[in-house]
């Protein structure tokens, strides 16, 4: 692509110089010479009176993908253990492959995980790419990229979905690279388009004020990570699949990183993902003083204790207690959210909830706009009353 | 040792509003900051200066305003930094923001680390760190939070996991993706950020033509995905509102989680 004079045309009048934005163009002996700075943008082109500056800059076309073909899902696992957005992917998939009429596949990297491909094709994977060896044992970036780097070319998949875990959100974005493909992250919601076939891939953006629908019109695989939680298991009991062992030519002296040790981390684990009741709290809590009487309440409704982003930042519940975009999602029968002003990376991890209700001074917080229940008070007033008329509610219905 | 930080200036996201009558965002008043992931990683870059010696620039793509952030971090401790701006930039997506951010690298003399924040607060992808490493060839990091050994020719960082962390070993040069840790962000110092605000100060902006690229590889011609439609999240949940004092409305709210089976 480039942008050049007609010498012969040319005569020297400088206003293409003065319209370059990059300085690329000098008037030198009468005549306008194109420099190494020019960018190709075109803007010199329309200002020439003598139509001297010709470009061959081609309008942008969309090329022809029908030779890729298939949904895949990369099936993550640690330690031979899979992990459960893998499962939920192919949920996803099986749908989207129905409407395309393509097939579902599964790629599963590792070391002595052959067991894994059975769970695999229970829950929908119609193939499943095989690739083991020790030096898959551990996830790494490098060995897991040039995987799908052999496996992309080899078998030229149309859409390629991951996990948006702290694995898949390595991996994607090194692929999609590598590739040469578009990425989406975080996706909510995907579909396929019912006119031009194409993925759509839907996620909260702009800070999450806005929802955007986001397409990958100009390569393949169409790839897209997908938060954990979202997507529905759909157990595919009928499925005949096929396991293809794959044999990578990978080396060890290709991976420039080294595990030395994985050090799990005993926090008091609690399965927010599964609990009936949850009691949230966020900026307006202010303090870990606060959310002792939020520890209280939850005690008292037998619930689960869980905080926004910013809760987590402030170091007043742990990683594994954070709902939202960048925590995990829930779906409990009560969701007590006090002191959350529901941004919506916040509301995007537990708007499905059964029943919320909310506490909040600010009477337009968008948390409001997702709660049943809406007490616009100080927390500080009603949460420890909310306690004590629970506690003794629970005393009436215990006699 | 040299290290480039990429950071980012994105909107505070805690004051962005939204209209309760309209459900637009309200952009009015809505200050910017340096994305808080970025300013881990400008700390940990700080950390190593103390420790070992370096020569930190700081990279950023970004309107000519995001040169109040690059000021920002020549105010906290870094040598000099590169703002990238120009408006065939702009609409870029990750893939395209990752090959400007990496031509422009390439132009910046020898470094051994690149340090980032693991994702911005305005789009929250995580990608452009790892794209970045694919396009130079580096290997990568991403959720490090420690950084507890570098030496000739290698890095020894601690990655998080959902469940604990990860001990990991990297040959240099490479590619580190922040999060938070033990460390909270130094703030600027007044004298020097009195002298990164002027004339003189060693911060160059560099457009399309610096970096050698043409428009069609950057800013949205040169992204690979689009935005095709933005709606506003669905709101599916009219709130009943309970009013009175904290007893009465706990006693409506007790009454409520009865009446459906809640408690």
């Amino acid at each position: 692509m480039a942008v050049w004079v007609e010498v012969d045309l040319c005569d020297g009048c400088r206003r293409c110089t003065r319209e370059c934005p990059y300085d690329a163009i000098e008037v030198r002996d009468g005549k306008a010479r194109i420099g190494d700075r020019c960018t190709s943008c075109g803007a010199c082109v329309d200002k020439c009176h003598h139509e001297a500056i010709r470009s061959d800059i081609q309008p942008r076309v969309v090329p022809d993908f029908s030779e890729y073909k298939g949904v895949w899902v990369f099936a993550e696992q640690r330690a031979g253990k899979l992990s459960r957005v893998s499962v939920e992917l192919l949920g996803k998939a099986q749908e989207l492959a129905k409407q395309l009429n393509e097939k579902v596949s599964a790629v599963l990297i590792g070391y002595h995980v052959t067991d894994l491909a059975n769970t695999l094709i229970e829950f929908g994977a119609e193939t499943v790419h095989l690739v083991e060896g020790p030096i898959f044992k551990d996830y790494r970036t490098e060995s897991y990229t040039h995987v799908f780097q052999e496996l992309v070319s080899a078998y030229k998949p149309n859409i390629l979905i991951m996990g948006a875990t702290h694995i898949g959100r390595d991996l994607a974005p090194r692929v999609s690279r590598r590739v040469g493909s578009g990425l989406t992250a975080d996706c909510t919601d995907l579909s396929i388009d019912p006119d031009e076939g194409i993925l759509l891939q839907t996620r909260p953006a702009f800070g999450g004020n806005i929802m955007a629908t986001i397409a990958n019109r100009f390569s393949r695989p169409q790839m897209a990570t997908v938060r954990p939680g979202v997507m529905e298991v759909v157990p595919a009991p009928s499925t005949k699949g096929t396991v293809i062992p794959h044999g990578s030519t990978l080396t060890e002296d290709k991976v420039r990183t080294q595990i030395l040790e994985f050090v799990k981390e005993e926090t008091p684990h609690v399965d927010l993902s599964k609990a009936k009741i949850i009691v949230a709290g966020g900026r307006g809590v202010n303090d870990t003083a606060g959310f002792e009487l939020l520890r209280e309440l939850a005690v008292a409704l037998e619930g689960e204790l869980a905080g926004t982003r910013v809760a987590f930042e402030a170091g007043w519940i742990p990683a594994s207690s954070q709902v939202g975009q960048t925590g995990i999602t829930v779906r409990p029968e009560l969701y007590i959210a006090c002191g959350v002003s529901g941004a919506i990376q916040h509301r995007a991890g537990m708007s499905d909830s059964r029943f919320v209700a909310a506490i909040n001074k600010d009477p337009y917080a968008p948390i409001f706009k997702v709660a049943d229940w809406g007490i616009v008070g100080d927390l500080f007033d009603v949460v420890p009353e909310l306690t004590r008329q629970l506690r003794t509610a629970c005393e009436v219905m215990c006699d | 040792m040299n290290i480039i930080v990429l950071v980012k200036q994105v909107p505070n996201n805690t004051e962005v509003k939204l209209d309760p009558k309209t459900g637009n965002l309200i952009r009015e008043g809505v200050d910017t900051i340096v994305n808080p992931d970025d300013l881990q990683a400008l700390e940990t870059a700080f950390t190593l200066k103390e420790t070992h010696g370096a020569t930190i620039t700081v990279l950023s793509m970004g309107p000519v305003q995001a040169i109040d952030a690059l000021s920002e971090a020549i105010g906290m401790g870094a040598d000099k930094a590169i703002l990238l701006s120009d408006r065939a930039f702009a609409g870029a997506d990750t893939w395209a923001t990752s090959f400007t951010l990496g031509k422009a690298i390439q132009r910046v003399e020898k470094f051994d680390l690149i340090l980032t924040g693991r994702q911005a607060i305005d789009g929250d992808t995580a990608q452009v760190g790892p794209q970045i490493a694919e396009y130079l060839d580096l290997p990568q990091v991403t959720y490090v939070f420690d950084i507890e050994k570098l030496d000739t020719g290698y890095v020894q960082v601690k990655r998080r996991l959902e469940d604990g962390y990860e001990r990991i070993q990297c040959s240099l040069p490479a590619v580190l993706t922040i999060i938070g840790g033990r460390s909270k962000p130094r703030y600027p110092e007044i004298s020097k950020l009195l002298s990164a605000c002027t004339k003189r100060a060693p911060i160059e902006v560099w457009n399309a033509a610096d970096i050698g690229v043409t428009t069609a590889e950057v800013g949205m011609n040169g992204s690979l995905t689009q935005v095709i439609k933005t709606f506003a999240p669905k709101f599916e949940r009219q709130s009943e509102f309970l009013e009175g004092s904290a007893a009465s409305v706990a006693r409506d709210l007790v009454e409520r989680f009865k009446r459906n089976k809640l408690i």
